[in-house]
């Protein structure tokens, strides 16, 4: 009975945590951006604006949930849902701190890879049942997109899991007690820190949705809730890749003086405040030239990066 | 070189009967009125025969001279019209007046020609209902195309007062509707190419990226443009017909709003073309505090250039950055003027006041603030290496395509030509200002994108040098129509007293005549074309602006590129809807 209580809590505590976090950030990026773009950003609603948030969701709850006419209903109805799901289950196996997880699966890289590559149908087909040219565009190059840096951004991970031994995000951390992946991986990481840009369709990779060429992108026709989907799930997304970017490179929960939970969210917060200052500071790049860099740089770097591990993992082990 | 007298003489040769006259105009460009069947003759004659050809078609417009006075010595005319040519390498315009009779004249194309003459011919046919045979396609280019009657013609009223009461029956929205559905055939494009469908995609009037109203139409091969329809008119507000309303003076504030950006920078043409009319000389003080201010505007015109730029390239920041620095720029003016984007400052014979008390501190602090800032812009902007893939080799453009399409300005120095009214035609005092005119290499989006930037810098030069050798005396010019008149004297003779009076209730009266000046504008060359019938008005105010051409000649530089890359050259040419569509 204790154990399933406890299973509960943590089940419970990682919804909310992350619930909190990912919208939470809406508002942080936003002042964030302003901060570094010399102007105030939403500063009336409560202290420090943070309540901008909760006006923005009684603002979007209440407004009008349209669904186009000439757009296909059921593929359009579920389609915001999955990118949610999808990305919310990865945080299922992401081990928080010791005893912190909801189930530390042996599998938990593979999970969360799996996961994120199902992101990609949400995108697609919901440009695609919007039957409007603009989402059309977008959601193509989304899957273009999105399935490339698929690839990169597990062969960038396979370096880490050589070095750990283990899938499992548990296993992976206490494998960086005395030297974090960032430093062996360097190039690792840099290639995930991309693809996870990409995945995440963030700027300067937000090829899916430009809105100086496509408008709002695959989301075009989107309105009320729905949207509040979409655009809920890249947040839970930035959340989701910097909370992997912490366990796999920067020792997870390790640190000195703070309890480990506390650790593991500076470092998250440190991440996703990385994520907003590139979002501030960098144009955007077109989609060939995405594509190229994606195949022709990123690609060859994470095998380079794979076989250069797998080489000194076996001198060294012999 | 010839001058314009031998132009005269060749022109006499090669026309025989069909030169019918020439007309003397206070501009002093040479004016041939030739006959409707030898006008093409002429032109092609003036574009391509002579030495140090007139290659640029700078403007076609015309006059409805049916109720025009003072027309001493001109053949018979009903509808004038006037091709604008002009000659890089001779520093020369001419100008070819053609007389049309009837309601509805004919007059063949130019668009062979010239391929700029397009949309110029267009406006022809929409704004005074002149046929030109041989046209492409001859719809309505500013108005919608269900607007009856052509609104340049004198019988067409200028205000809602004149026209009975307005009404919208709900059956109008539908019609309108269909009329304005986009159709491929229409404009020459084919649905189907080879094998394979083509995609229309609609951008605009509402498109983040459109700079305004503005509605493009592509016709793309999966996502390669492989033509594209630009449709205009959407922020057309009638400023040309305005100007036969207001007064010369009340005219002024409308002038602002044509490049809106650029504020008191659309004054000096105006102002300079009545003042040409008049016969006024303006005081050293008053041109150098004009060429002050436009220079300022030029700088803050340029800097939104910037911010739009780079938000169109997805760039967030530089937008909010540039914008700051724009309002401490107008900070300046408002110590100034009192108005901030559109001050109306220029007036006939001068500007509206002297600078202020403690004026130079102000001009200094903020040209030193936006040299350094410029720096900046090119470390964070054109040093970027995002910013270079996404224009460096995009869209690139010839000086001859450029001349051959009426480019000027930034656009057409970007293709390497060195050509700035300032430097090589001084008008208004700039023969005594020392700057450098940048060029481009091969016209891409990345050397327009330069050459603006170093704009900046040299403007920020000139206003330097405006501060430090800023003349003393009087800032408007002594002379009875400069408009408004002085106060000083009004309450001791009653004759001041009444021309004080009459020159502010009716405005000046300016002699008859006709007068064109051009100068280089924030985009280009901004030109007024003034027909003064010896009224308190004008009896044609033309005003041909830079956006026009350069926007008419998207799809020359978009195609067979892709939707990113369009964006990358809307942002990079530097237009506002409000010049286009006046």
């Amino acid at each position: 009975m204790n154990e399933l209580l406890r299973i509960l809590l943590t089940v419970v505590g990682v919804l909310l945590g992350v619930m909190t976090l990912a919208p939470g950030l809406i508002w942080g990026e936003r002042r964030l951006l302003a901060l570094w773009q010399d102007r105030c950003g939403p500063n009336r609603v409560g202290p420090f604006g943070s309540l901008q948030l909760v006006a923005d969701m009684i603002k979007i709850l209440t407004k009008e949930d349209w669904i186009p006419p000439f757009a296909d209903k059921p593929v359009f109805i579920i389609a915001p849902s999955i990118i949610v799901t999808a990305t919310l289950s990865s945080f299922a196996v992401v081990v928080f701190a010791p005893g912190i997880a909801v189930a530390d699966l042996n599998i938990g890289v593979l999970f969360f890879l799996a996961m994120s590559a199902m992101a990609v149908y949400s995108v697609a087909l919901g440009g695609w049942a919007s039957n409007n040219k603009y989402a059309l565009l977008g959601s193509i190059r989304a899957v273009g997109q999105m399935l490339s840096y698929e690839v990169f951004m597990a062969l960038s991970l396979m370096g880490v899991v050589a070095l750990s031994g283990s899938f499992s995000f548990g296993d992976i951390v206490e494998a960086q007690r005395d030297l974090w992946f960032c430093v062996p991986q360097c190039l690792g990481l840099a290639v995930f820190f991309i693809a996870a840009l990409a995945e995440t369709r963030r700027v300067p990779l937000d090829l899916p949705e430009a809105e100086s060429e496509l408008v709002a992108g695959y989301h075009t026709e989107y309105s009320g809730m729905k949207f509040a989907m979409f655009f809920l799930g890249e947040y839970i997304g930035v959340t989701l890749n910097a909370v992997i970017i912490v366990a796999l490179f920067f020792g997870g929960w390790h640190g000195p003086w703070l309890p480990p939970v506390v650790w593991f969210l500076l470092k998250t917060l440190a991440v996703i405040g990385l994520f907003v200052l590139i979002r501030a500071s960098l144009p955007r790049p077109r989609y060939d030239q995405l594509m190229e860099f994606g195949w022709k740089a990123l690609l060859p770097l994470a095998l380079l990066n794979l076989l250069a591990t797998g080489a000194i993992i076996l001198a060294r082990g012999g | 070189m010839e001058t314009s007298s031998d132009i005269l003489r060749m022109l006499i040769e090669r026309c025989g009967d069909g030169l019918l006259d020439t007309q003397p105009t206070r501009d002093g460009v040479l004016t041939c009125w030739v006959s409707a069947d030898l006008a093409r003759e002429a032109l092609r004659f003036l574009q391509a025969e002579i030495d140090h050809p007139y290659r640029v078609l700078f403007d076609i417009t015309a006059i409805d001279e049916r109720y025009r006075e003072h027309r001493p010595g001109q053949p018979p005319s009903d509808f004038t019209v006037v091709y604008h040519l002009s000659s890089v390498e001779r520093r020369q315009d001419v100008r070819i007046k053609v007389p049309l009779l009837g309601e509805h004249p004919q007059l063949a194309t130019v668009t062979d020609l010239w391929p700029s003459a397009n949309w110029y011919e267009r406006e022809l046919w929409d704004m005074f209902g002149i046929v030109v045979d041989g046209h492409p396609r001859l719809d309505r280019i500013l108005l919608p195309p269900w607007w009856q009657g052509h609104p340049l013609r004198k019988e067409h009223p200028a205000r809602a007062t004149e026209m009975p009461p307005f009404t919208f029956p709900p059956e109008g929205a539908i019609t309108y509707e269909e009329m304005m559905q986009f159709s491929p055939e229409a404009q020459g494009m084919a649905c189907r190419l080879e094998d394979f469908d083509c995609m229309f995609l609609n951008l605009g009037p509402h498109h983040p990226s459109t700079h305004g109203v503005l509605r493009v139409v592509l016709q793309m091969d999966g996502q390669q443009i492989i033509d594209l329809a630009c449709e205009i008119g959407f922020h057309h507000r009638g400023a040309e017909k305005m100007g036969e309303r207001q007064s010369w003076h009340t005219f002024i504030p409308y002038t602002d709003r044509i490049d809106y950006l650029a504020g008191v920078l659309n004054n000096l043409p105006y102002v300079l073309a009545v003042e040409q009319l008049a016969g006024i000389d303006v005081p050293d003080r008053a041109r150098v505090i004009r060429i002050m201010l436009a220079e300022l505007f030029r700088v803050i015109s340029h800097l939104v250039y910037f911010g739009t730029f780079a938000q169109d390239l997805g760039m967030m920041s530089p937008v909010f950055y540039l914008f700051n620095d724009r309002e401490r720029a107008f900070s300046v003016i408002e110590a100034i003027t009192g108005g901030r984007m559109h001050p109306s400052w220029f007036r006939i014979g001068g500007v509206a006041q002297d600078l202020p008390d403690g004026w130079a501190p102000l001009v200094r602090e903020v040209v030193r603030y936006l040299r350094r800032q410029t720096d900046q812009y090119e470390k964070v902007m054109l040093q970027n290496a995002i910013f270079k893939l996404r224009t460096v080799g995009i869209s690139p453009l010839t000086v001859d395509e450029a001349l051959q399409w009426g480019a000027t300005g930034p656009l057409l120095r970007a293709c390497g030509m060195a050509w700035d009214l300032r430097k090589d035609r001084p008008y208004g005092g700039y023969e005594q200002f020392e700057f450098d005119v940048p060029v481009g290499r091969c016209g891409d989006c990345f050397d327009r994108a330069m050459v603006h930037l170093e704009e900046i810098r040299q403007s920020l030069r000139i206003i330097d040098q405006c501060v430090e050798q800023m003349p003393p005396g009087a800032c408007k010019a002594d002379h009875p129509l400069a408009i408004p008149p002085p106060k000083e004297r009004t309450l001791r003779h009653i004759e001041t007293l009444i021309d004080h009076f009459l020159g502010v209730s009716w405005g000046p009266v300016i002699p008859p005549g006709e007068a064109a000046v051009t100068v280089e504008g924030a985009k280009g060359q901004n030109g007024y074309y003034l027909v003064s019938d010896g009224n308190t008005m004008a009896y044609r105010t033309r005003i041909r602006t830079p956006s026009f051409p350069h926007l008419q000649m998207l799809p020359l530089l978009s195609r067979g590129l892709v939707v990113p890359d369009l964006v990358s050259i809307l942002g990079s040419i530097d237009f506002v809807m409000a010049d286009v569509d006046r």
